[in-house]
């Protein structure tokens, strides 16, 4: 290494690494349903693909967790968003495909993708 | 990129409580679950809570667990980290609170420290560099080097108000400003990595959990002085530490950040490890550095201090590990930040050793100026079972103790040295009402005369004969007289010793002298230890109509000093007892007692 510019490179990769190890009050929280109801459904491929996209798309203040069963096991896998300020959003029967696009819209844009949710759903 | 990261503390305190074994069972269960790609499982340094390790903490939900067996491993997997469900039962009890769970900054132990030096234990990988660098890692030397000149380096230290976290309390910046003054042909920085005081371990821990931090620091410190070399002096007894310092010397070195021209500005600094075999005096600086020459590690006169003439007689800064690991902060932050943390005359924060009688053993940084009280009934959480403060020993067998009646002084250097006592590298040993301040003293003395060089003649002679006058008042042979001795001695020694080791050696005499002067009048006039310690003037004795006579106490007795038919009273032959207690803790009647 011999300038300040690859110590930076290196800084910021390694950042995005470690990004969850710091405490984020305010930031937007992703929760995957990740109970037997949930994995069995297909839950883990969408956290995957939710935390691969994040991370490419370099989302910050975004923290992806997950969560037991919440109940409504035939709406697995179940995506909820939790925005300081806002009501939260659930997404219900989500597939890595669809969570590319809840990133996308949602997370980026702030437009709540509406068909994947709970309310276009059970109608 | 990995959904969870699961970081274990690695630090001896939990290594020692096997957590090395949990981290293999955790990767083994984490790859039957088929989630070694999402899972990411990292061995830090030490969290600070170790009466709590082994110590682990699963992000992104921050769950702390604590002591943590290899047979809850798969538990924690197959719940927490295939299913997202939180293993509740494992959580420090502190972060539950009425179904939610804290975060763990929140919790008495966190909420009042502030941590610089131990910013990143616990937090980054100590073998990989790049998580380093993500939190700023040599941004500080960079800055140094492409933005100030070595004087401005100097002058931010100097600013900054920092003094030595090693025992003495120099002015770092005075000390940089002396050797970079002085013109030689090579210079040196030198770390003083052998933390000889018995209970004091916040230098290991930041070796162990933040290397780089202090390699980053002392190519700064090689910067402002002009020096192209520096030598880590590291006790051997500190493998875990050493092994993380070897590690990452060797990934800064491929990175370019130490070796020829680093970033490219024309700076040449490289480091090397040199072990000591553990001698107390080689933590003197004069000592020290005639090990790192090779010599036996015996002080020498001052002056010429090491900034004129240190180590192979070249101008020579050495600094403690703590010391290092502010730096690169002051250089990021600014002085003005460091300076407005803590007291008066002592900026910044410090760390601290809690051990002896104390709920959460462990290492706390709080801010200068923080109550002994604080440090112990809040962070440490108290006595336990429900015993009385009755002093702590501070700064180690150089320090001195601090009595219950100064238990808000704020601590700094100044307020210490003002009652008698130092801060030393920051060792704080707790003592309940059980303890014996005589037989404290007479402890420490003891430890100083096995540790002293025998260079000079006022330390190993005279430090022998203080033992030997405190020994004879513990078995209750001492007269008044002695008592007068035993302190005019000690100032001959403070004043006539070479080194640090001698002339701070009397000083937990004198402070419990100080403070607890009726203790050793109860010894020598009334023959009696108030704390029931010192076995020469105890005796224990069997209440006949307490006694039913079940033989237990015989049985236990390792000298057969017990004798006595079933179902009738037992006696203790006062001539065979070695007062080890056995008895008295195994009767089941209470009918023993001591006195």
């Amino acid at each position: 290494m011999k300038t300040l510019a690859e110590l930076q490179a290196i800084r910021d990769k390694a950042r995005k690494e470690i990004e969850m190890r710091a405490e984020t009050e305010d930031g937007i929280r992703v929760v995957v349903g990740m109970a037997t109801c949930g994995i069995a459904a297909g839950a883990r491929p969408v956290l995957n693909a939710l935390v691969e996209e994040v991370s490419k798309e370099n989302l910050s203040g975004v923290t992806i967790t997950q969560t037991g069963c919440i109940g409504i096991c035939q709406y697995e896998p179940v995506v909820e968003i939790f925005e300081p300020g806002k009501e939260k959003v659930t997404y219900v029967k989500m597939t890595p495909e669809k969570a590319l696009r809840v990133v996308h819209s949602h997370l980026m844009n702030g437009e709540v993708v509406t068909e994947y949710t709970i309310g276009a759903s059970a109608v | 990129m990995f959904r969870s990261q699961v970081l274990v503390c690695g630090g001896t305190g939990c290594t020692s409580s096997n957590s090395t074994k949990i981290i293999e069972a955790l990767k083994e269960q984490i790859r039957e679950h088929g989630l070694e790609n999402e899972v990411n499982v990292v061995r830090t340094g030490c969290f600070g809570l170790c009466a709590l390790g082994p110590i682990m903490i699963v992000y992104p939900e921050g769950s702390f667990y604590s002591m943590v067996k290899v047979e809850d491993v798969p538990e924690i997997v197959e719940e927490h980290l295939l299913k997202g469900r939180v293993v509740t039962r494992l959580l420090y009890d502190e972060t539950v609170e009425k179904d939610t769970v804290k975060s763990l900054n929140e919790t008495q132990f966190y909420a009042k420290q502030q941590r610089v030096a131990l910013r990143n234990c616990g937090v980054i990988n100590p073998e990989n560099i790049d998580e380093y660098i993500a939190f700023d890692g040599y941004q500080a030397l960079a800055k140094c080097l492409t933005e100030y000149t070595p004087q401005q380096v100097v002058d931010v230290v100097k600013e900054s108000g920092l003094r030595g976290r090693g025992g003495g309390g120099f002015p770092t910046g005075v000390k940089w400003s002396l050797a970079a003054a002085n013109q030689a042909d090579q210079k040196y920085v030198c770390c003083n990595a052998d933390e000889g005081d018995p209970g004091a371990f916040m230098d290991r821990s930041v070796l162990e959990g933040d290397p780089h931090s202090v390699i980053e620091a002392m190519a700064i410190a090689g910067y402002a002085i002009g020096a192209s070399q520096g030598y880590i002096y590291v006790r051997a007894e500190y493998p875990i530490a050493v092994h993380r310092l070897e590690i990452a010397i060797q990934q800064a070195r491929e990175y370019g950040l130490l070796g020829k021209n680093i970033f490219g500005t024309g700076f040449d600094f490289d480091l090397d490890i040199r072990l000591g075999a553990g001698a107390f005096v080689c933590g003197e600086e004069t000592a020290l550095m005639t090990s790192i020459e090779g010599h036996r590690g015996e002080p020498r006169p001052r002056p010429p201090y090491p900034a004129v003439k240190g180590l192979f007689e070249k101008p020579t800064i050495l600094n403690n590990v703590e010391t290092y690991a502010n730096i690169p902060q002051i250089i990021l932050n600014g002085a003005e930040w460091f300076a407005s943390i803590g007291t008066e005359k002592s900026k910044g924060t410090k760390v601290f050793a809690l051990g002896g009688k104390i709920k959460h053993t462990g290492l706390v940084e709080v801010p200068m100026g923080t109550t002994l009280r604080t440090i112990v009934e809040e962070i440490g959480g108290g006595i336990p079972n429900g015993k009385k403060f009755k002093a702590a020993q501070m700064g180690g067998p150089s320090g001195g103790c601090v009595p219950a009646q100064c238990y808000d002084v704020k601590i700094d250097y100044d307020s210490l040295i003002q009652i008698g006592a130092m801060m030393g590298s920051g060792g704080l040993i707790v003592m309940d009402e059980d303890t014996c301040m005589v037989d404290i003293a007479k402890f420490f003395l003891e430890f100083t005369v096995d540790e002293s060089c025998g260079k000079c003649t006022p330390c190993r002679i005279g430090i022998k004969r203080l033992y030997e006058l405190l020994d004879k008042i513990t078995r209750g042979n001492g007269t008044m007289e002695d008592l007068d001795t035993i302190e005019q001695l000690c100032y001959y020694i403070k004043d006539s010793a070479l080194c640090g080791l001698g002339q701070t050696a009397p000083n937990p005499v004198l402070s419990t002298l100080r403070f607890f002067r009726d203790e050793y009048v109860a010894h020598v006039k009334d023959k009696t230890c108030p704390a029931g310690v010192c076995k020469h003037l105890i005796h224990y004795e069997i209440q006949e109509d307490k006694c039913k006579g079940c033989t237990l106490c015989s049985r236990v007795c390792p000298a057969e000093a017990i004798s006595g038919t079933v179902k009738n009273p037992h006696t203790i032959d006062q001539s065979k007892c070695l007062k080890c207690g056995a008895c008295m803790e195994k009767c089941k009647f209470g009918a023993i007692i001591k006195k």
